[in-house]
């Protein structure tokens, strides 16, 4: 990403210069997806109810990507332990709410961001005395530990999982606002949802406090000598992140109304941590890109060939390869006006 | 570099837009089309989700060719009507598997859900038909809770539960003298559900168990259990392992000396296609299981024989309960005349099936759960040898499932 | 637990932590000399196992079958890094991430195509085919002995390689800096081949001679993979030494923990290496 401020020059424009022609290429493509609905069954007779759900189920992975992504692209700290925080909102709802009738979105919620948010700081505060590759061993650690604390846990179902039987209820003074049953009024949910942790983690990085964690992420000691204290800043994000992905496993749980310790296993963290890398690191929008593309050309090239992991992994093989700054990176290139284009080519041999 | 793509810029940003309509278009013209409207002419369509890569795959293709040979032997037809698969690999991952039924469900409109192997897939996969009320028959997976506690109308299971061929193993175990046990699984839903159905006949009869060994999923490294086994010092061993796990353990339990001196048990699964790969190791163990490949009986004959002519390879009991998946489903449609329409009686037709199977004749209980007979085999030159009804007709409890109540 | 098995259960533990220390090797050298961070060292482990099964059969020598395994493997390792990873040297660590996640899909998928589904095993060779009695009840298998035995020469051997060769201490020094090695003349293209082939092919053998005692079935080489980066982590990156220790402690670890507390077992070696970690963030035996 090219609008890594330095710390010593915090100016407010810089987290916002995302190039304009590519802005726009990605309002397009949000309206796109927003607009589903009111075209899916036109254009898609049949496979509508399937594509709305999972359309929605992939924005819901989305916002776990962007959660790592603040982590991993931002901060510098590479997690493979954080499905762990998805799984435990996905858990807490199950466990927290009551068995055969809706749980309250307005208690629930809280409480299970609340819960997760304890984990994270906890582990947080652990993991970040360690750095790089240490620090994604000690969190691939504490994601083994929850992943397997589930996994033996036979209130929570074991390794079979457990159900939610019904979708938490959104209601004030008893009268239902909206109901998540509906697969319309969910999907508009997860949108909003998506959409807000979007526009939430924008300006978290377009504040002070955005620009030192992203000069941590780039060179923790030169953050160190101007006088902050990097740690305490990766702390908060990291808190942050496993919120963000504990709302993300509570939507999933609401959805699919199974919860399961796989959703702990650090091959979901893997899963999402290369759909971040796909997608464009340190980019947020990078993310959701990487997230759609690689549920997509999962779905596609399954229902095209049996040998579709020969397919998919020879793809992701080209697609490193050719794509240094991930999907992200090739959309904002290919639509770069001819000034910054130069600019940015140059940025590319500069940074490599 | 510049001057070459600056050309296209104008351009781009249409493109990407519309590549993302083209994504999704692709996506939905990859998935096969499927008509609204149920007409006799059209063929039913059965959705086989089951595991297509990873440990698994062998029972995923097992179940599929036992499916497809049942409907082959029946001109291609059930019930009068032909029958058209579409095949989805699980990935044995429970995290995808509510989305992967929707997908059979609402993406193909499948008139059929058949799967899994893994019982923690199945349980998402009950779960999603719980909401749409599809037709569901679970051809592998032993999860108790399948036909027990979350038991319901439209979801049937041809294999077994956890417990089933387990819990004829305690009577074995006690009748044969054995009054002090060790039982050892993985620590997961199928082992614990095994070892609880050996334990329940075991200590009821007065036997005891001297400890239950949990080893992690899907650790193979059994030394030390197996030195813990050596010090217990106990009458009897009674396992569940499956697949890669199996092989390892009955090497393993073979060249620490334990096989002269405790006898190992099992449920039948730890010498289920994986007799070749263990070898002398194996040599009499004894298992119980709702089937053996040397099962005498015609029907059995016949099935291992066309099994064997189409696919080139042995049949094995992934296949047999792959087979009776359609057995139990052609019963259903030829009751209701291959109208699918008619759901209720075709349950009911279901519910009083008689299958005549390769593991001998078997009904569905009113959890819909197999009532079959339980063999006792032993493993004597390579082969799990029958020789004897270890229980018959045997029902699964079906602990609280309110469809079994009476 | 009387004083016999408890000598027993240390033997567990250490031929465990050997056979560990076995599969890690090859991680050791990827993923510590070249910091390239190898997804793929447990799909290598899987080539090897399904290589030497199917060349037993071909050879009809368990020895033979290692050997010419060994030559395959090498040679994957070597056209892996030539045409792949050879790109990615200057970019972020994490793309190697994702190329060698890619990797794994494709190898799962060729082993598949190749060998099938089937779960297979490898006959342990005639002449150790034996148990030595330890008690009345437990004896001991000659064929892991050997193999520990086998574990612990290599052990020695990589040790001398990196310490004492002139070989060695071009990959050092290739380790702590690249260009300066560059610029003494030594040809790091050709050093950094050497490595990614020798750890792809140790990653191998570990498969091919873990294959007797195990199974060979699709997905092994998962179950791996993340024991190997906990045992190379624990002991500090880069670091031989440490990677044997590590592999001891967690070997003896799991042993111990699996009798002494068997319901927290399945997190034990995670806890040890938190444990670890807390108190040394950079391992037990990090380089300065």
């Amino acid at each position: 990403m090219t609008t890594a401020a330095p710390v010593s020059r915090p100016t407010g424009a810089a987290a916002w210069s995302v190039p304009s022609r590519f802005a726009l290429l990605l309002l397009a493509l949000a309206a796109v997806l927003a607009f589903y609905p009111l075209y899916g069954e036109a254009l898609f007779p049949g496979q509508h109810d399937y594509f709305l759900q999972k359309l929605t189920a992939i924005m819901i992975l989305a916002m776990l990507a962007m959660s790592l992504d603040l982590l991993v692209g931002i901060g510098g700290m590479v997690s493979l332990g954080h499905a762990a925080f998805f799984g435990l909102g996905g858990y807490a709802l199950a466990l927290l709410g009551p068995e055969y009738e809706a749980a309250n979105l307005w208690t629930t919620l809280p409480m299970t961001l609340g819960a997760v948010g304890l984990a994270a700081l906890v582990i947080g505060a652990l993991s970040i005395r360690t750095g790089g590759i240490y620090f994604i061993m000690i969190t691939l650690a504490f994601g083994q530990m929850f992943y397997y604390v589930f996994n033996d846990a036979a209130f929570a179902g074991g390794s079979d999982g457990t159900y939610i039987y019904v979708r938490p209820a959104v209601a004030v003074f008893g009268v239902a606002l909206i109901d998540l049953g509906d697969a319309v009024t969910f999907f508009y949910v997860v949108f909003a949802a998506m959409m807000g942790t979007y526009v939430f983690l924008r300006v978290l990085l377009a504040s002070p406090f955005g620009k030192v964690l992203r000069g941590i992420g780039i060179n923790p000691q030169r953050v160190r000598g101007v006088g902050y204290n990097p740690d305490a800043y990766k702390l908060v994000a990291f808190v942050i992140g496993a919120m963000l992905a504990g709302l993300a496993g509570y939507l999933s749980a609401a959805q699919f109304g199974f919860v399961n310790p796989s959703m702990m296993s650090w091959h979901h963290s893997g899963t999402v941590l290369v759909m971040v890398i796909l997608g464009g690191l340190g980019t947020l929008h990078g993310a959701i890109l990487g997230a759609f593309a690689l549920e997509i050309l999962h779905a596609v090239i399954e229902a095209r060939t049996e040998h579709w992991l020969l397919v998919l992994g020879g793809l992701i093989i080209v697609m490193v390869l050719t794509l240094p700054k991930g999907i992200a990176g090739l959309l904002e290139r290919i639509t770069a006006p001819r000034a910054n284009r130069a600019r940015t080519g140059h940025e590319d041999r500069g940074e490599s | 570099m510049t001057t070459f793509k600056t050309s296209f810029s104008r351009r781009a940003a249409v493109k990407a837009a519309m590549a993302f309509g083209v994504g999704l278009a692709a996506a939905g013209a990859m998935t096969a089309t499927t008509s609204t409207g149920a007409n006799a002419a059209d063929p039913v369509k059965v959705g086989l989700m089951l595991p297509y890569s990873g440990t698994y795959a062998a029972l995923g293709e097992a179940i599929t060719n036992g499916f497809n040979l049942a409907v082959e032997e029946s001109g291609g037809k059930l019930g009068g009507r032909d029958i058209s698969t579409v095949k989805l690999d699980d990935e044995s991952d429970p995290g995808k598997a509510v989305q992967n039924a929707n997908k059979m469900i609402k993406g193909e409109n499948v008139d059929l859900l058949v799967g899994t192997v893994h019982s923690g897939v199945a349980m998402g996969m009950v779960r999603a038909v719980k909401d749409s009320g599809t037709l569901m028959m679970i051809p592998n997976a032993g999860a108790g809770p399948a036909t027990g506690q979350l038991c319901s109308e439209n979801v049937f299971r041809t294999s077994f539960s956890n417990w089933q061929p387990a819990y004829p193993m305690g009577d074995v175990a006690y009748d044969k003298g054995y009054r002090n046990v060790v039982t050892m699984t993985w620590k997961y839903g199928a082992g614990e559900e095994a070892v609880a159905g050996f334990k329940e006949a075991f200590t009821k009869r007065g036997g005891k168990i001297a400890q239950e060994i949990y080893v992690p999923f899907p650790n193979v490294e059994f030394q030390a259990n197996l030195t813990e086994i050596a010090s217990l010092k106990p009458d009897a061993v009674f396992v569940f392992f499956a697949g890669g796990g199996a092989v390892k353990f009955v090497k393993d339990y073979a060249a620490a000396g334990l096989k002269g001196s405790v006898p190992l048990l099992g449920s039948g699964f730890l010498t289920e296609g994986t007799l070749q790969a263990q070898g002398d190791a194996a040599e009499g163990i004894l298992t119980t299981l709702h089937y053996a490949d040397t099962l005498d009986n015609p029907k059995n004959k016949a099935f291992r024989d066309a099994y064997k002519a189409k696919f080139g390879k042995e049949a094995d009991i992934y296949a047999v309960q792959g087979y009776d998946t359609a057995q139990l489903f052609q019963i259903g449609l030829e009751a209701v005349g291959g109208d699918m329409a008619r759901k209720d009686e075709l349950i009911k037709a279901m519910e009083q099936a008689k299958i005549n199977s390769p593991r001998g004749d078997f009904t569905i209980s009113a959890a819909h759960n197999p009532v079959q007979d339980i063999y006792l085999r032993e493993v004597r030159n390579g082969e799990n040898v029958v020789i004897g009804v270890a229980a018959e007709d045997l029902s699964d409890p079906a602990p609280g499932c309110k469809m079994a109540t009476n | 637990m009387d004083f016999t098995f408890f000598l027993i259960q240390a033997l567990n533990g250490v031929q465990y932590g050997l056979l560990l220390f076995l599969i890690a090797s090859g991680l050791t050298l990827i993923f510590g000399i070249m910091h390239v961070i190898n997804l793929a060292h447990g799909a290598f482990y899987m080539v090897g196992a399904y290589l030497v099964w199917s060349l037993t059969g071909v050879f009809d020598s368990f020895v033979v079958a290692i050997l010419a395994s060994i030559v395959c493997a090498a040679a994957l390792g070597w056209v892996i890094e030539r045409f792949l990873v050879i790109h990615l040297y200057n970019r972020d660590h994490l793309d190697q991430v994702l190329l060698t996640y890619g990797l794994i899909l494709v190898l799962n998928e060729v082993q598949r195509m190749m060998f099938g589904s089937d779960v297979h095993s490898v006959a342990v060779p005639e002449a150790v085919r034996y148990s030595i009695p330890l008690t009345d009840m437990m004896s001991y298998p000659v064929y892991r002995l050997l193999l520990a035995g086998i574990c612990l020469a290599l052990a020695v051997a990589m040790y001398w390689i990196i310490q004492r060769t002139r070989l060695g201490m071009w990959i050092r020094a290739g380790a702590a800096n690249r260009e300066m090695t560059a610029s003494l003349g030594i040809d790091i293209r050709r050093l950094n081949a050497l490595v990614f082939a020798a750890g792809t092919a140790l990653a191998a053998f570990a498969g091919m001679i873990a294959a007797p005692l195990s199974s060979v079935y699709p997905g092994m080489g998962d179950n791996v993979i993340i024991i190997s980066f906990v045992v190379v982590v624990i002991g500090g990156i880069g670091s031989v030494k440490g990677a044997f220790l590590g592999a001891l402690a967690i070997g003896l670890t799991d042993t111990f923990g699996r009798v002494l507390l068997p319901e927290m077992s399945s997190v034990m070696v995670y806890a040890l290496m938190a444990a670890v970690l807390l108190w040394k963030p950079n391992g037990l035996f990090a380089r300065a």
